[in-house]
């Protein structure tokens, strides 16, 4: 579980968070949602420690993240997986390489077991016969796979997915979040999820929260967002043609 | 004033750089391939540049000196003051600007825009160590360069006079051997170092704090040229200032 309390972040004098409180539940997908420029990737970036909040405190687990503490940091680092928006695949390793990287620099497991383990989350992720190829050389549906099982490989308590679906054909894109949501139920982990991708909300939202201009305007999960009054959130919502005639259709 | 924030942020990275270190079976492999991109990979260029310009060098001495009055062996000590003086260590570290220094900014400042580097610090990874360490490091062998440049410079030198006919086999050795003095070597070298130093920080900066996408890496790749030229350019004077005057 991570818990949010007040933040706010700013940008030469411009208020991009304005005192956000949440919290993300444990074997969960949380998603963050909202148009571009909302600030979702500044608030993953803030719960990642990437960037520093101005105000507001952050718990992992009932734990204050205080980035002056640098051996819990450093000890929170290893039990958070992150799968960024462009994967952020090392180019100079291939897939294998890539995947045991996290276990050759926080694990003191030997080559053999690291091989067993990479094995194991190559087959939950369902990566085919691309261990010795380079990120340039796989799609980007597989490049999304072999960053989930970077992510997941350490068994990480925490999983920050910052829009795993972009870039991806809408199947491909519901093969990924359906695959990050089963992760999620599997090994009980906080998971969350940046997206403005109204497919994935439908799919995988256990709980959202609706960001506007920095602002948490709405909380609650896939079932209520249909049903919401909040105008900014049926804006939002139903600004696909296919969700307005589902909306209009009562499903 | 944003001069001095460059200046202080250069020194925190190289303060991070040489703390929490990424364990030594990862680095070791990195330090090899450092050595292969930045050392290996620079060898001919090195060999190339040095032999003809070590030849241009003896060519304009011998054109320039047409006097009978001048003893015959000068254009080999010109040559050889000039290759361990200053073409070795200094313009060839310009060079190595260039081409090292280019490639270190556009590899990191790729890292960065791709969000390798996030990666790398989201894991708990130090990336200032994981990343500028081994080119440090790598490029401490960077002086194995200057001496081939150093040989290959005086060998073209001596090939460009001698079979052009402006000197003697003779007259060009014994122009090596006047006056050697040990300590220029030594004084080339410890530029050397120095500027090894700085070819692998100063573009490792520029990649490292870089803002922006494709546009902007080849934009830093370009100011890092320039500033690693400059800052070689005034650790030449003031090394030469100590150590020479």
């Amino acid at each position: 579980m991570i818990k949010v309390e007040e933040i706010s972040k700013s940008f030469d004098g411009i208020e991009i968070l304005k005192e956000i409180s949440t919290v993300f539940d444990k074997g969960k997908t949380n998603l963050i949602i909202g148009q571009s420029g909302s600030g979702k990737t500044v608030l993953m970036k803030c719960l990642l420690g990437l960037l520093e909040v101005d105000r507001g405190n952050i718990y992992f687990d009932n734990e204050k993240f205080d980035k002056e503490n640098i051996s819990a940091v450093a000890n929170l680092r290893k039990e958070v997986g992150t799968v960024f928006q462009g994967s952020a695949l090392f180019d100079s390793m291939t897939v294998l390489e890539n995947i045991i990287f996290p276990m050759k620099m926080f694990s003191n497991t030997t080559d053999e077991e690291m091989l067993i383990r990479a094995q194991e989350v190559i087959n939950r992720v369902d990566l085919k016969d691309a261990d010795n190829k380079y990120p340039s050389e796989i799609s980007g549906g597989m490049k999304k796979r072999v960053a989930i099982a970077r992510a997941i490989v350490l068994n990480p308590k925490y999983l920050f997915c910052d829009e795993p679906n972009s870039g991806l054909d809408p199947k491909t894109a519901i093969i990924i979040d359906k695959l990050i949501q089963e992760i999620t139920i599997e090994y009980n982990i906080t998971t969350i999820i940046n997206t403005h991708d109204m497919n994935s909300v439908m799919e995988i939202g256990d709980k959202i929260i609706f960001l506007v201009q920095g602002e948490k305007v709405w909380e609650g999960n896939n079932k209520q967002i249909l049903k919401t009054n909040n105008k900014l959130v049926n804006d939002f919502v139903y600004s696909s043609e296919l969700l307005r005639k589902v909306g209009k259709l009562g499903g | 004033m944003k001069l001095f924030f460059h200046i202080g942020r250069y020194f925190l990275m190289i303060k991070y750089t040489f703390t929490k270190f990424t364990k030594w079976n990862v680095l070791k492999k990195l330090i090899v391939q450092e050595i292969d991109d930045l050392i290996i990979g620079s060898i001919w260029i090195v060999a190339f540049m040095s032999f003809l310009v070590g030849g241009v060098v003896a060519i304009q001495t011998a054109l320039n000196i047409e006097s009978p009055f001048l003893p015959g062996n000068l254009i080999g000590f010109a040559t050889r003051q000039s290759v361990i003086l200053e073409f070795a260590p200094t313009l060839i570290s310009i060079i190595m600007a260039g081409k090292v220094g280019s490639f270190i900014t556009s590899s990191i400042g790729t890292m960065r825009v791709t969000e390798q580097i996030d990666a790398l610090e989201v894991m708990g990874v130090n990336s200032f160590n994981y990343l500028i360490f081994p080119k440090i490091i790598s490029l401490m062998l960077y002086p194995f360069l200057i001496t081939l440049a150093m040989f290959l410079g005086i060998l073209g030198g001596y090939v460009a006079s001698v079979y052009a006919g402006f000197s003697t086999s003779f007259d060009f050795i014994q122009g090596i051997q006047l006056d050697f003095k040990v300590f220029h070597v030594i004084y080339a070298y410890i530029k050397t170092t120095l500027f090894a130093f700085i070819l692998a920080t100063i573009p490792s900066y520029h990649g490292f704090f870089m803002k922006g996408g494709a546009l902007e890496v080849g934009k830093a790749s370009n100011i890092s040229f320039v500033w690693t030229s400059i800052v070689i350019i005034i650790i030449n004077f003031v090394v030469t200032q100590l150590l020479l005057a």
